[in-house]
């Protein structure tokens, strides 16, 4: 495997665990209106990411990172490219990690409140944005010989776009209630799963659409005429599936289906687009690709090494964080 | 404006407001661990109590810098796309490393040591709070690495229009680095002593928590004065090196027009005028400047003119090479003032503290809780100097700021962020100081009665059934 092609599965594996983890921590945040009825229960609930969600949140952060330093033309092409989308998601980033850690320090429930509302809209628009922003990427973005992109309107919202937007919250949703219903005892345990029928249904419909709508405005079913239905197919049942679990009680189960399910959506798209990183819709000779957007040998090796040798031991204390806060959290006596 | 503008001016927004924070979390999170190890050796619950209470200025400090930290981040993609296109081999690295390295530890302990103190053994606690602080010193090693470079550019080479890394080793052992670190650390360390000293002569003053407070100072005194000497000597290195890396920002700090005379002097304050390319009056210290730049009582040193008409040869001759002389000049002047003010006080406040007099001393009281605002305003002029002093390039040397900026972001795109980024950051700023006020005037007390208010704490062990 070349470097190039390594460094491209690397910044998708660094999405994968940025929607596998942030996702559930961006479900548990809509859950705080959705599900949560009093402030007890929002503050139950936010106790079971309270540890957790900063770490999840600098995978995107590496990815970020790793993009720059792997592919610093793609890096520039989509944020430059993606301007607003990323003012909007970076507001949301924002209002979502002030919210969570400033409700700790709130005096009264007035302000405890506001800060509860902060984080559960950033929490819905993040993953929107992130969502739309994907979707629109595999669609095809308006790319001139410079690598640089000049969208319109259009280009970034559109149906496809929007659908992708709601399947990343649906997504992020579900397994957000499934991970409640892994780290929770009492009511809002029991709650959990009845509202996550409800929106396992919706999620359903939703997968439907999007494979529908992915035939038809993207070429991924040309590019991959296998992996792209394969891993739609999966998606689906991996939903279907952690339904299943969760209605049985076997949580454990049903969170390994909830995040296989964000997994397989994101490595869809990903590996459609290999060996472009973004696709022109101007002229297909004006796609950035894993060769045409890399850096130098040099650099690759050198951060291969390091990557390396540090991931052993960030995976380590991740794990060994989520194995010291295992317990259930109860409701508040 | 135009988009050039308003990306500078929303780079330069954004960043000072990030380094804000980042300088008060280093040094809190540092203070914090020593609390924590006193706690673990002493067994004394002062030791606790003082690292709950000061760990949560940290923790208010340190959510503001994560979620302006992710701007900077992306910034650089958004706003300076061909300058991230030009550096991105050279400048990708550093910050990819930084995330793994430094990012994952600090959050992954921050949550260890918030959340586990119920669940795990009181030394993994203060081992968690030394990785933290751990991690915040490497954060801060590798994103410097990265603007080393672009002060001074070093194992690189360009190819097709790009800077192409050939020595990691390099780029960590850039002697910028070597004199830029210890310096900014010093200037963090600083910040954490004045605001832990002068929280605490606040509360000296009100006669509240006398014990608490007396032991806070101490140990925040000690910290800033070693800071505070450390700031000096660094900067003077600093100062030696940008001599030779940089004449040209040298020269600005002096406002220096033409060439120094041998020994040179240093301009204390001056009337400049930037038209006419000349200083109406100024009030000079001799043998200064010359001490400044060669730790020697003699040598010249050139002036801003003579360095224009030098870069022109080097670099082409269509550009205007001095910066903005009169906001480099007067940033460095507060800073290194500020310097030393600050080196006084915490003297002072040792001095007095060792007398155990300190509870007398009204009017220094008062002043060091107005000298909260002294280190912070240093680390921004420090940093207005290091990089208003590199215009008008980003990378010093290969290429320049006009050249960096994305050339299909619009005006109306630049002024909606600009705007929405910049009024975020204010009503953020003014809510973090009322908090950190509120905690001040509260003082620790507060805090045990919440921890009762609350009978049962959810992360406690008692609060799980099963
Ligand atoms: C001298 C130190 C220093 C400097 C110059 C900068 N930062 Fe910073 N940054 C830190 C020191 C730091 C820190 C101490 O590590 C922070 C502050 C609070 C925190 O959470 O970590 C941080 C947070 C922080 C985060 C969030 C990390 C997280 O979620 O834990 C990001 C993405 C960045 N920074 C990126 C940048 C970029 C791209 C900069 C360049 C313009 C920059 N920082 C300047
Ligand atoms: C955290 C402390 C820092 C502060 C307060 C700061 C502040 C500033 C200021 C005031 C400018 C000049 C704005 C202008 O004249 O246009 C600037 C420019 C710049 N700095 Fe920094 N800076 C900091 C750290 C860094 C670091 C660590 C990097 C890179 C790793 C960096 C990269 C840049 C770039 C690319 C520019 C050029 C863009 C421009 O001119 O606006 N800065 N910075
Ligand atoms: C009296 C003493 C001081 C001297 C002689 C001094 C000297 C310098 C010099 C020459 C630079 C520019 C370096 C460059 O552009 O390459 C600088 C930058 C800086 N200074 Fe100071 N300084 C002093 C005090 C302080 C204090 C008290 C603080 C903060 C509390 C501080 C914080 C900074 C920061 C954050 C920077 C920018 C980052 C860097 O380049 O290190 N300095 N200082």
């Amino acid at each position: 495997m070349s470097l190039e092609v390594l460094w491209f599965v690397l910044v998708a594996v660094l999405f994968i665990g940025f929607f596998f983890l942030e996702g559930f921590d961006f479900g548990v945040g809509m859950s705080t209106r959705l599900l949560a009825r009093n402030k007890h229960e929002r503050e139950q609930i936010l106790t079971t990411i309270g540890p957790f969600w900063d770490a999840n949140e600098v995978w995107l952060i590496t990815a970020g990172g790793a993009l720059f330093a792997a592919f610093p033309s793609w890096y520039a092409t989509m944020f430059s490219g993606y301007y607003t989308l990323f003012v909007i998601l970076l507001l949301a980033l924002i209002i979502r990690g002030v919210g969570i850690e400033y409700s700790h320090h709130a005096k009264t429930d007035k302000t405890k409140n506001f800060w509860y509302w902060l984080f559960f809209i950033g929490s819905l628009v993040a993953p929107f944005s992130v969502g739309m922003l994907f979707t629109s990427l595999v669609r095809g973005m308006p790319i001139d010989a410079k690598m640089h992109l000049y969208g319109s309107f259009a280009d970034f919202v559109n149906i496809y776009s929007l659908v992708g937007g709601l399947a990343v919250v649906l997504l992020s949703l579900v397994h957000g209630l499934t991970f409640i219903g892994l780290r929770t005892t009492g009511d809002i345990h029991e709650r959990a799963t009845s509202l996550l029928n409800k929106v396992y249904i919706v999620l359903f419909v939703g997968e439907v659409i999007f494979a529908v709508l992915t035939y038809f405005q993207t070429d991924l079913f040309d590019v991959r005429p296998v992996a792209t239905p394969v891993l739609l197919g999966l998606t689906v049942v991996a939903t279907v599936l952690g339904m299943l679990y969760a209605n049985k009680g076997r949580e454990g189960y049903a969170f390994t289906f909830s995040g296989l399910a964000v997994a397989f959506v994101v490595a869809m798209l990903f590996i459609g687009l290999f060996p472009r990183v973004m696709i022109s819709s101007i002229d297909p000779a004006f796609n950035l690709t894993i060769h045409n957007a890399a850096s130098g040998h040099y650099t690759l090796s050198v951060m291969t090494k390091v990557a390396f040798t540090l991931l052993p031991f960030v995976l380590g204390y991740q794990i060994w964080s989520y194995y010291v806060f295992r317990q259930r959290i109860s409701p508040k006596k | 404006m135009d988009v050039l503008v308003l990306a500078r001016i929303q780079y330069a927004i954004t960043t000072i407001f990030h380094f804000f924070f980042v300088p008060l979390s280093i040094s809190m999170i540092f203070l914090v661990a020593i609390f924590e190890t006193m706690y673990v050796w002493k067994k004394k619950k002062i030791y606790l109590d003082m690292s709950l209470y000061w760990g949560k200025i940290f923790l208010i400090s340190f959510a503001i810098g994560v979620v302006t930290g992710i701007l900077q981040e992306f910034q650089f993609g958004m706003n300076w796309s061909e300058y991230s296109r030009f550096m991105g081999d050279v400048f990708g690295a550093p910050l990819a490393v930084e995330a793994l390295l430094a990012f994952f530890m600090e959050s992954t302990f921050i949550g260890i040591w918030m959340f586990g103190r119920n669940k795990l053994p009181k030394w993994t606690i203060a081992l968690s709070a030394w990785l933290v602080a751990l991690g915040t010193s490497l954060s801060a090693l590798w994103i410097l690495a990265a603007n080393s470079f672009m002060q001074e550019p070093v194992g690189f080479k360009v190819e097709n229009g790009k800077a192409i890394l050939t020595s990691f080793t390099a780029l960590l052992t850039n002697p910028q680095l070597l004199v830029e670190y210890p310096h900014t650390i010093f200037g963090a360390l600083a910040t954490g002593g004045f605001v832990i000293g002068g929280i605490s002569t606040y509360n000296l003053l009100k006669k509240r928590n006398i014990e608490f407070f007396k032991k806070s100072f101490n140990y925040a005194m000690v910290v800033a004065c070693v800071a505070g000497f450390g700031l000096i000597f660094s900067g003077h290195t600093q100062a030696q090196h940008l001599m030779k890396s940089q004449p040209m920002k040298m020269a600005a700090s002096e406002a220096l027009w033409e060439d120094s005379g041998d020994p040179a002097a240093w301009t204390l304050i001056g009337g400049i005028d930037t038209d006419k390319k000349e200083n109406k009056w100024e009030v000079n210290i001799p043998y200064l400047l010359s001490y400044l730049a060669y730790s020697e009582f003699d040598g010249s040193v050139e002036g801003l003119k003579t360095l224009q008409a030098k870069y022109e040869k080097l670099y082409g001759d269509n550009i205007n090479y001095i910066p903005p002389v009169k906001t480099v000049f007067w940033s460095f002047r507060i800073m290194a003032g500020f310097g030393g003010l600050m080196v006084l006080l915490s003297l002072i406040g040792l001095w007095f503290a060792n007398r155990g007099t300190i509870t007398n001393q009204k009017w220094f009281l008062r002043s060091m809780t107005g000298a909260i605002v002294l280190p912070f305003i240093a680390n921004t002029t420090g940093w207005i100097m290091t990089e208003i002093g590199r215009q008008p390039w980003t990378v010093f040397g290969y290429y320049t700021t006009a050249q960096s900026v994305s050339p299909n972001v619009s005006k109306g795109q630049l002024l909606f962020s600009t705007i929405s980024f910049s009024s975020a950051y204010v009503i953020l700023t003014i809510i973090m100081i009322m908090m950190v006020a509120r905690i001040a005037k509260e003082g620790p007390d507060a805090l045990l009665k919440e921890k009762l208010d609350t009978k049962v704490d959810l992360m406690d062990k008692e609060a799980f059934e099963k």
